[in-house]
């Protein structure tokens, strides 16, 4: 068993980062739980052109090693494992990763949110065979192939552009008539002669057994089904925030974002904070996310200092 | 040390003729998430030394394995005993969960 630390951060991401970055500074050495996967959903985007200081665009995966780095300069301590269990109740916290125990005065929680797959007949089957979440990681496999991208928010815009470096071509099947996208990532992918659009249109089967062979699709106005010739298929149709490991203690809303006292990032657990998509339903930015961890670092130390 | 590097010309004798279990983690330089995994397996290999071999598969250097072994995703980790394919796993995870499923693969 060791000491009990002032904070533990769990989650990576620029929510996370930030909140280390900040509580670092601070001297609260804090130690972040950044997860097997670390970085967050921004490691599997390709170019960031709206994060502020960076003119010129920055790759996802570069940012979060820059503030990575950042966090561990000012004394962070990092975990590149999951948390699997936690006691958030009482004064001091605990946190599993494995059979591995931390325990600290203050917790930040900075999870995020998980891809949300289509739940369609033949998904999970061919899930890493045809079946991606993650464009950047897959598109290299689909050369000169056809493929669909579901969904109509900024980042199944952002894959379907991505991928036109390899397919041949690229649908993008969406379930209503116009996209939820802002208008410069639809104007970039609308204007793109490799990308079509199946508008009004669900898919409702994978098919195929050891790769894709096609996906079934149906025409919500007219009822009307197809096989649409695809041999790849990338699921954006959006996130669902990362609560499960919490929410019993926690309180979340219906669809299990974390309920916080805005504009602060107090949860109802009294030394518990939360920020970045964990929260937000709504921004979901790497900015916002960023503002909300600083937010969240500087709510744990004002907590921490009202102890002593 | 880390996970040994093969190739097209080497995955027969390196994996499908070993002698132990091996794991060969299908990577690239354009894959993040192949870069988070690529330590975790380095210290997978020295642990399980004897037991299991880990080795590392260049995707865009060596097409002929990836498309012959299907491979359709990075990182795709997967396993051979006896020259066989038992299991693979997409996707990075956590160090405890590739443990887990290598031991129970061996």
């Amino acid at each position: 068993m060791e000491e009990v630390r002032n904070l533990i951060i769990i989650g990576s991401g620029p929510a996370g980062y930030t909140a280390a970055v900040y509580a670092a500074r601070a001297s609260l050495k804090p130690l972040v739980i950044e997860g097997a996967q670390s970085g967050g959903a921004l490691v599997t985007t390709t170019d960031v052109e709206n994060f502020p200081g960076f003119p010129d665009g920055i790759l996802g995966p570069d940012l979060m090693d820059q503030m990575r780095k950042q966090a561990e300069r000012f004394g962070s301590e990092f975990v590149t494992d999951d948390a699997t269990r936690v006691e958030l109740t009482g004064d001091v916290k605990r946190v599993w990763v494995g059979k591995t125990e931390y325990q600290a005065h203050a917790v930040i929680l900075a999870t995020g949110s998980s891809w949300r797959p289509l739940n369609v007949p033949g998904e999970q089957e061919l899930l890493g065979h045809g079946v991606s979440s993650c464009a950047t990681c897959d598109g290299f496999f689909f050369r000169g192939q056809h493929v669909a991208v579901v969904g109509g928010g900024d980042s199944a815009m952002e894959e379907a552009t991505f991928l036109t470096k390899f397919a041949e071509s690229v649908t993008i099947v969406h379930r209503r008539d116009e996209f939820r996208a802002s208008r410069i990532m639809q104007d970039r992918a609308l204007a793109n002669p490799k990308i079509k659009v199946a508008w009004d249109t669900v898919v409702t089967k994978v098919l195929g057994s050891e790769k894709i062979e096609g996906v079934a699709v149906r025409d919500t106005k007219t009822g009307a089904e197809r096989t649409l010739d695809a041999t790849g298929l990338f699921v954006a149709i959006g996130h669902d925030p990362r609560s499960e490991l919490f929410r019993d203690e926690v309180a979340t809303d219906a669809a299990g974002y974390v309920m916080v006292d805005a504009p602060s990032s107090r949860t109802n657990l009294p030394g518990v904070f939360a920020c970045g998509d964990l929260v937000d339903h709504t921004y979901r930015q790497a900015v916002t996310a960023a503002g909300t961890g600083c937010v969240a670092a500087l709510d744990a130390e004002r907590f921490l200092a009202s102890l002593h | 040390m880390g996970t040994k590097p093969i190739t097209d010309a080497t995955f027969a004798s390196e994996v499908l003729q070993s002698d132990v279990p091996v794991v060969v983690d299908f990577w690239a330089e354009w894959c993040a998430p192949c870069k988070k995994i690529a330590p975790l397996l380095d210290e997978i290999e020295a642990e399980m030394a004897g037991r299991l071999k880990i080795v590392s598969l260049n995707i865009d250097e060596n097409p002929n394995t990836t498309r012959e072994q299907g491979i359709l995703s990075a990182p795709t980790l997967k396993i051979f005993k006896g020259g066989e394919p038992v299991f693979e796993i997409v996707g990075a995870k956590p160090k405890s969960e590739l443990v887990k499923r290598f031991e129970a693969a061996i």
